[in-house]
């Protein structure tokens, strides 16, 4: 919403002298934000009016002519290149050390150009005529203005006089932004008075005087809403004699600092009325309504209509539509029809100011694909009451810029009148809502600018139907909060019953995750929920079950992903692509996987701890060890459990991994997530040419083992000898080494304190089908010095569980 | 006797005092002290002093070893010392060297602008929550008073997935959720991702983050709101950060207000950073509305309180001085290195 700060101030005399800083900072503060503020002569400078007395050619350029111009105070020499104008012309006159906004191309120059005196191939000028485009405004908003020429004021215009003042760009426009709750602010007059409420100042609103001749509307037409629900008042009044000619200059100022452009006296009272009071208007000529009568109801599914932009449009039956005896006219609240268009040859028009039904006329706009100035407004919801004033308002412009005879009599059909609602005067609520201490005087001084009227037999304000955002205690609190000011209300801290904060196990477990990731030189990344089906072929999979959004940003950003490798690949992808070396990245996000589709109830939500790597050190051996320090600081390896890494698996699962370098990850039996090196022709889909390895953790599942983990218990140490066995084997190349060491854990007995592997060989060396793998064992007592024979049993048992496997000892 | 100890001490002496390295000390030593050394062979030679003599001469005899011994230990650490100067002077280094890499990860700057919004509130008893991303209607609009067709529903741009599921657009859903346990007083934050459809440019993202927080008690008032957020900025942003607070309206509370700080970059002189207003939007909040707090089961003439939501992206490009919110979901590692 915009507002010239003149015209405000011509509805509030009171703040005449405010500066435009002053009137910002409180407006901003009594909850009328200002966005932005033009000072619309702020490159503009000493222009005034100058007369042309004398023309000659230049001595030394065809193109040049030399002017004798009269500025009021003494004449001086202008040259210019304009051939436009004549002797006796009134034109805008740049005095020397004045400023224009930009050149006569409509180029605008921040800060304004500077103009001097100087000479022009040799001939002295003292000034500059000006284009319309130099005065930084255009020919849209200034019509008279000619084509790439200086401008030409009317012959009466007074020479010397301010010509920046004659445009009406001694202005400030300012920009607010209104919340959605004050439609009543959408209107000048809503603004000025609640600069009015905010200074403390008089509301002057317009006078309507009574306006029409001795004939009746209703005799001439006759309005029926036929769906009332969405139209809760329609108002008609009729013009003949209409004089089409151009509206004062008053009024073409006040349209052109709104940025609406002056088109001629009718079109410009409903524009001036829709801006100053909020309310649309529409005029029909009323020799195209066809039964004297007016109908509004809903379209027919299919129905077509060509709207008065020369479209065609396809209705249904929830758009409403402005008919009349035979055909729809205008679809309501939206745009008017072709076929009631006003032409220059109108003679007699009707107006029309009704109230629709917010939503409906939204979901139209949408619908029909088509926003207007006038849409925009109605799908605010407007009130009702409003309609009237603002038909009145505008048959008393026509009455008053003589543009027409206005007839008697309203045509106004308002099924449910709105009442204005009452709400109990509650000053200790407020009090207490806001922490204040305010006086009940001090409470009721605010309302009466904002016309909110107490009833103090019955303790009760009564609301102004404008204001349909008041309807409960907290919504008067707030007032009282904004013209009490929020910035005199202290600041304290909540009193009452201490509480516990923290965090919970689940965002514990993540904190870990991130600080395991983070000391293995991984960063955090983050990527969208949603991606590409394409994913899936991407990853060589078959389509997941997926959540889709019904109005995505585009089908990259169309399904809610099931799998979180594609954010993990695409980003590793832009850093090879950049050629960032050894990247580690680690990701905490979701994937969402549905119960049913279509959705019947919400997806379960996993997160999911995503890592990945390439470069230096990225390989699976490493990623292990970082899955399997994590799983330790999170609780699930105390006391000896293990984690499994199983490459067993379907021939079509996890087909985005290298088929001979990936497992999954078990706990417990249970699957927690999986590990391996990409696929390379997943690489390659995501152009990334570096081996790459990831590891998935599905955080539910390991929250559900971390929460059972317990507390973490000192178990003592040994400080008795340890005896060392090596045993060096040939291992058939299928038996893995879980196997071997899962015969350490099962027959290693209470004395086996830790194993390590020290050497791994496959090669020439060795039997084809076979490889070498040597152990170091080591065993302890806690309480003893361990004999012999203890560690012998031992090696006995384990020897002969290998055995079974084909596991040789070699000699 | 007495004279040829003290000369074979003083031959000691000059001899130990001569010595050049470690082996010539140990030759010293054994030539006096061994067990045919000169030394010994005085003791030896004992039998032949005459028995009132004797303890005397032993006397002299240890105490002239003692002394030889002494000078020996002396002289021995001399040379360490000397041996270890020689051995650190030369493993000296250039420790201007590059340092090896160790790698070490870096945490998004999201999530260290929200770890430290999660330490302030926790300090102050808040309880950190979540809720779920894909949300029921209800809880993302109807029950923060967004009924079916308010203007707030258009204006939010919102991805749905059926009619009544979508994509939270706020973590006010959590404000919600947490109403309907019922326990009271309530003090929590609860950040999340929000979607919304806007295109991807330098300042939006069609997925952010936010932290909603609330609070509510018998009587938790608009100015407990105000002091609240200004220590949360102060702890935020600085200690000489001040706050503004100016009418506005959501439909889940009221009154409601936008919160600005004055701008950190120019302390509120205007600058660049805050677009010459020398004040920077921070959040949005309010009283929560009687009719939220009835609808999620609390009686609001007994209870009443604050809400508040926070846009984690924007306090992150705030404070770490990022131009463009894309370099947030790019991952390039120049950019995550940096933090």
């Amino acid at each position: 919403m915009k507002t010239s700060l003149t015209w405000i101030k011509d509805l509030v005399p009171g703040i005449k002298d405010v500066s435009v800083q002053e009137y910002t900072d409180r407006m901003i503060m009594s909850g009328s934000k200002v966005e932005f503020c033009t000072d619309l002569a702020k490159d503009i400078d000493k222009i005034v009016v100058g007369q042309i007395k004398e023309i000659a050619p230049h001595p030394d350029a065809d193109k040049l002519i030399v002017c004798q111009v009269d500025v009021g105070s003494e004449t001086i020499q202008i040259v210019t290149g304009a051939n436009n104008v004549h002797e006796g012309d009134k034109v805008p006159v740049v005095l020397d050390g004045g400023k224009v906004a930009g050149g006569h191309d409509g180029s605008l120059t921040e800060g304004g150009i500077k103009i001097k005196k100087g000479k022009l191939r040799g001939v002295e000028s003292f000034g500059m005529m000006c284009s319309i485009e130099e005065l930084g405004s255009t020919r849209d908003m200034f019509p008279e203005a000619p084509e790439d020429g200086i401008y030409i004021f009317p012959e009466d215009t007074e020479i010397g006089a301010d010509a920046i003042k004659l445009f009406g760009l001694d202005d400030v426009v300012v920009e607010y932004e209104i919340t959605s709750n004050r439609v009543d602010c959408f209107a000048v007059l809503g603004i000025a008075r609640e600069a009015a409420a905010t200074f403390g100042k008089e509301f002057v609103p317009p006078e309507v005087p009574e306006t029409g001749n001795s004939e009746d509307v209703n005799s001439m037409i006759s309005v029926e809403i036929k769906d009332t629900d969405l139209c809760k008042r329609y108002t008609g009044r009729i013009v003949k004699n209409i004089k089409i000619a151009e509206s004062p200059e008053w009024m073409k100022k006040r349209l052109r600092s709104h940025g609406i452009r002056p088109i001629n006296n009718m079109v410009d009272i409903t524009n001036y009325v829709m801006i100053e009071y909020g309310q649309p208007m529409h005029a029909y000529d009323l020799s195209k309504i066809a039964g004297n009568k007016i109908v509004v109801k809903r379209a027919a599914n299919g129905d077509k209509f060509v709207t008065l932009d020369g479209q065609e449009r396809t209705l249904d039956e929830t758009v409403l539509m402005i008919c009349d005896g035979e055909k729809p006219v205008g679809i309501a609240g939206i745009m008017g029809g072709e076929n009631t268009m006003i032409t220059d040859d109108v003679t007699t028009m009707l107006f029309e100011a009704a109230c629709f039904d917010g939503a409906n006329i939204r979901k139209s706009s949408k619908k029909i694909g088509l926003r207007t100035d006038a849409s925009s407004i109605f799908e605010k919801g407007l009130d009702p009451n409003n309609a009237i004033e603002a038909m009145n308002r505008a048959c008393a412009l026509v009455e008053e810029l003589g543009a027409g005879e206005v007839v008697g009599g309203v045509c106004d059909v308002y099924p449910v009148k709105k009442e204005e609602i009452t709400l109990p005067f509650e000053p200790e609520k407020y009090n207490k809502i806001l922490g204040t201490d305010l006086s009940e005087d001090q409470m009721l001084s605010y309302f009466g600018p904002l016309e909110i009227k107490y009833d103090a037999a019955k303790r009760e304000l009564i609301i102004p139907t404008f204001r349909q955002d008041l309807l409960s205690y907290a919504d008067i609190a707030e007032e009282v909060a904004r013209f009490y000011g929020y910035d005199k209300i202290p600041m304290t801290l909540p009193k009452g019953s201490s509480v516990k904060g923290g965090i919970s196990k689940k965002m514990k477990l993540e904190r870990i995750a991130r600080e395991v990731s983070e000391f293995n030189g991984f960063s955090q990344m983050m990527t969208y929920s949603f991606e590409s089906p394409k994913v899936y072929d991407k990853l060589l999979m078959k389509p997941d079950d997926a959540i889709t959004i019904s109005n995505p940003l585009g089908e990259d950003f169309s399904i809610m992903r099931t799998i979180s490798l594609n954010g993990m690949l695409t980003s590793l992808s832009t850093n090879a692509n950049r050629r960032n070396k050894d990247v580690r990245l680690y990701e905490l996000g979701n994937i969402y996987v549905p119960k049913a589709i279509p959705l019947t109830e919400l997806p379960d939500e996993r997160e999911q701890f995503t890592l990945g790597m390439y470069g230096e050190g990225a390989d699976f051996f490493t990623m292990k060890g970082v899955v399997n320090d994590f799983l330790l600081k999170a609780g699930l390896l105390d006391n000896g459990k293990k984690a499994v890494y199983t490459p067993e698996m379907a021939e079509d699962e996890r087909p985005y991994l290298h088929p001979g370098r990936k497992a999954n990850i078990l706990f417990e039996g249970e699957l927690i997530g999986f590990i391996g090196e990409v696929h390379p022709r997943v690489l390659s889909n995501y152009g990334i040419k570096q081996s790459t390895v990831i590891a998935v953790l599905d955080m539910p599942e390991v929250l559900k083992f971390s929460e059972d983990a317990g507390t973490k218990k000192y178990n003592g140490f040994s400080n008795f000898p340890a005896s060392t066995r090596d045993i060096s084997m040939v291992v058939p190349k299928d038996v893995l080494a879980g196997q071997i060491e899962d015969i350490f854990d099962k027959k290693g007995g209470a004395y086996l304190e830790r194993y390590e592997l020290f050497d791994l060989y496959e090669g020439s060396q060795i039997t084809a089908g076979f490889k070498s793998m040597a152990y170091s064992l080591v065993f302890r007592a806690k309480d003893r010095n361990l004999a012999d024979t203890d560690v012998n049993e031992a090696m006995d048992r384990i020897l002969k569980a290998l055995e079974g496997t084909g596991v040789k000892l070699r000699a | 006797m007495r004279e040829k100890l003290e000369s074979m001490m003083k031959k000691s002496i000059e001899e130990i005092n001569a010595a050049e390295s470690l082996d010539v000390l140990n030759d010293i030593r054994v030539k006096m002290l061994g067990k045919k050394g000169e030394l010994t062979a005085v003791l030896k030679s004992m039998k032949d002093v005459s028995p009132e003599e004797r303890p005397k001469v032993g006397q002299m005899v240890n105490e002239t070893r003692e002394a030889i011994e002494e000078k020996l230990k002396e002289a021995k650490e001399r040379f360490e010392e000397e041996a270890l100067k020689h051995k650190l002077a030369n493993e000296k280094i250039d420790v201007t060297l590059p340092a090896k890499k160790i790698p070490v990860g870096h945490r998004h700057p999201n999530t260290i602008a929200l770890e430290e919004i999660e330490d302030i509130f926790i300090g102050m008893g808040y309880e950190v929550v979540e809720g779920p991303e894909v949300e029921y209607d209800y809880y993302n609009f109807e029950a923060l008073n967004i009924p079916a067709d308010h203007p707030a529903k258009d204006e939010q741009d919102t991805f749905y997935i059926t009619k009544d599921i979508l994509l939270r657009t706020q973590t006010s859903s959590c404000q919600v959720h947490r109403m309907e346990e019922g326990r009271m007083p309530i003090r929590m934050i609860a950040p999340g991702r929000v979607f919304r459809s806007d295109e991807v440019d330098a300042t939006h993202s069609p997925s952010f983050h936010q932290v909603e927080g609330m609070a509510i008690d018998k009587d938790i008032t608009f100015s407990d709101l105000k002091g609240t957020l200004a220590e949360f900025a102060k702890e935020m942003f600085g200690e000489d950060v001040k706050v503004k607070f100016r009418p506005h309206h959501f439909p889940f509370t009221e009154p409601s207000a936008e919160m600005d700080v004055s701008c950190f970059k120019c302390k509120g002189k205007g600058c660049r950073f805050c677009k010459g207003e020398g004040w920077i939007e921070i959040l949005g909040c309010g009283q929560v509305h009687p009719h939220v707090l009835e609808m999620s089961g609390i009686d609001p003439n007994e209870y009443q309180g604050f809400a508040f939501g926070v846009g984690l992206e924007r306090i992150a490009l705030l404070k770490y001085e990022i131009d463009d919110m894309r370099l947030l979901y790019e991952n390039d590692k120049r950019f995550l290195d940096q933090f």
